[in-house]
């Protein structure tokens, strides 16, 4: 590993004043480290974030929920507010990682974490997100994990994250301060399509810092799951995962929100699959015409065209479960 | 840079360079090499210790820089007093390990897990380990050495706490 200089934020205002030229924020570390570990990220300066007031989970005065940016993983997922109003976002985050990870993991390090296609971790293969322009070796290569949707010619890798998920599912929204100012954005504009510039992944701009994350209250009796399906039945990334959240009443679908995860270059949400559900009967034939929408533009690589049909069924069987239809 | 960690109840001041991992500062600096190293990248949990007594983490994941100010247990400090935690004596009489290579993040992993959960189930005891990997014992034996360690420490709550 490269050397650097590490400095520890005291207060936000510290954060950003340092984060100024080739330095990276410190969070819990397990995407961070294990980069730098692999010479895939090799900043200058680190600027440890974890004496900063940001772990914090509460309600929201509207009867929403605020995630620190700081708040690990673990206690998200036991927090009794996140288990009882948010279940999906707790089943997430316990699909993902592995306790001693999610320990140390953060809100906004999940958030931010990169990709787990092979190539891009192995700093001697071409690459366009890690190397811009020097190609990618995921097409034609071993891209079993990796997207067929949102991809383009330059980049099919996937976002890994299970929480991130579950956010958009919930609408969430992220909050953000930087030398431009705060702002709020919506998680579903957070995130960028690769197109070009695989190497851009969302809307911060150098030096951003993630303060938190919140939630709206929560839907009045809508039944929710999260259901993650991989080579292995715990810490493993997803092959394909969904996240739902339906109301229904008198067997209709009112409202549906519907998010995919390891299928797409962003967490993906396609309004047309929520349209499709809703005003319909809930039956499990309303739900596949729902997957077949979701996987209808769908562009399988040379070794995950099992995935069309695996999202398919993933979504079918999360939308059964959430609205207890067998 | 400058920093102070509790290791086993220990305090130790030492520079490092911020680019040393925990794992490292352990083995090399402090000469505690019970924490292995295995991957290096976050996935085997053969380097798991304790953080301030009630986390279990990947020592291999954090710098030692990020554990100044903070206490860490290894599996060094299981022992009391020329007597092994019942954690490990159960690992003995189970057979939980056989090349022992991932016994030390084994047992940090369910030395925490017992704290949290003094009667886990077998899933739960699954889950917990699921980040640390065993090429060897086919984990049945793991799980039952946590299984009697369990039970003992439930009659006998003191031996539990130790390190801090
Ligand atoms: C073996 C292994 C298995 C895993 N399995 C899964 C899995 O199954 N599912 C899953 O979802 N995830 C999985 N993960 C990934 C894990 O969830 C992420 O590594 C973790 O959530 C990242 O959070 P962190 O706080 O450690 O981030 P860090 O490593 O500290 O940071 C990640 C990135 O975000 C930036 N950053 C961090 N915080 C902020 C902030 N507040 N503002 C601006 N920038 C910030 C950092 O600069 C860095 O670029 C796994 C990881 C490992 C190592
Ligand atoms: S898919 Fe994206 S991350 Fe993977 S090699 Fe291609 S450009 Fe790099
Ligand atoms: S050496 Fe740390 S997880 Fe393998
Ligand atoms: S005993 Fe050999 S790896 Fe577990």
């Amino acid at each position: 590993m490269n050397s650097f200089t590490f400095t520890r934020a005291r207060t936000i205002a510290d954060a950003l004043r340092s984060a100024r030229g080739d330095v990276k924020f410190l969070a819990g570390g397990t995407t961070l480290v294990d980069l730098m570990k692999l010479d895939v990220e090799r900043p200058a300066g680190i600027i440890d974030l974890n004496a900063l007031p940001l772990a914090e989970v509460r309600r929201t005065p509207d009867g929403g929920l605020h995630i620190g940016a700081l708040a690990r993983n673990s206690d998200v997922a036991h927090h009794p507010d996140v288990v009882r109003d948010y279940p999906l976002l707790s089943q997430a985050l316990l699909s993902g990682a592995s306790v001693q990870l999610r320990n140390m993991a953060s809100t906004g390090g999940n958030l931010l974490q990169r990709t787990r296609c092979v190539y891009f971790r192995d700093a001697a293969m071409a690459c366009n997100k890690r190397s811009p322009g020097s190609g990618c070796a995921a097409i034609g290569g071993f891209n079993r994990n990796l997207a067929i949707l949102g991809t383009s010619a330059h980049c099919i890798a996937t976002n890994p994250s299970d929480q991130n998920v579950a956010l958009t599912a919930l609408e969430a929204t992220v909050h953000v301060t930087g030398s431009n100012g705060e702002r709020s954005v919506p998680i579903g504009d957070f995130y960028l399509l690769p197109g070009q510039t695989p190497e851009r992944e969302t809307i911060l701009e150098p030096g951003d810092l993630v303060t938190s994350v919140t939630l709206p209250p929560p839907a009045p009796g809508a039944g929710s799951t999260y259901v993650k399906l991989r080579d292995r039945a715990s810490f493993e990334f997803a092959l394909a995962s969904a996240a739902v959240v339906v109301t229904i009443k008198g067997g209709v679908m009112q409202r549906a929100r519907v998010a995919m995860g390891g299928i797409a270059t962003k967490p993906w949400r396609n309004l047309d699959v929520e349209a499709a559900l809703e005003g319909q009967p809930a039956t499990r034939e309303r739900f596949a015409d729902a997957a077949q929408i979701l996987l209808s533009d769908a562009k399988p690589q040379s070794r995950n065209g099992f995935k069309v049909e695996l999202a398919k069924r993933c979504l079918v069987h999360a939308l059964s479960v959430a609205t207890a239809v067998t | 840079m400058k920093i102070a960690v509790t290791v086993n109840g220990e305090r130790y001041e030492r520079d490092v360079e911020p680019r040393t991992l925990l794992a490292y500062f352990l083995r090399e600096d402090l000469g505690l090499t019970g924490t292995h190293v295995g991957c290096d990248s976050s996935s085997c949990g053969c380097c798991v210790v304790a953080m301030d007594g009630d986390r279990a983490v990947k020592s291999c994941t954090m710098f030692a820089v990020q554990a100044d100010g903070h206490e860490i247990t290894t599996v060094e400090g299981l022992e009391q007093g020329g007597k092994l935690h019942p954690l490990q004596q159960a690992f003995w009489d189970q057979h939980g390990l056989q090349c022992g290579y991932c016994t030390p993040g084994m047992l940090m992993t369910s030395y925490v897990l017992l704290k949290h959960q003094p009667a886990p189930n077998e899933a739960e005891i699954r889950e917990a380990i699921a980040g640390n990997l065993c090429r060897c014992t086919g984990y049945q034996n793991i799980v039952k050495a946590i299984q009697q360690a369990s039970t003992e420490l439930a009659a006998e709550p003191a031996a539990a706490a130790v390190g801090s």
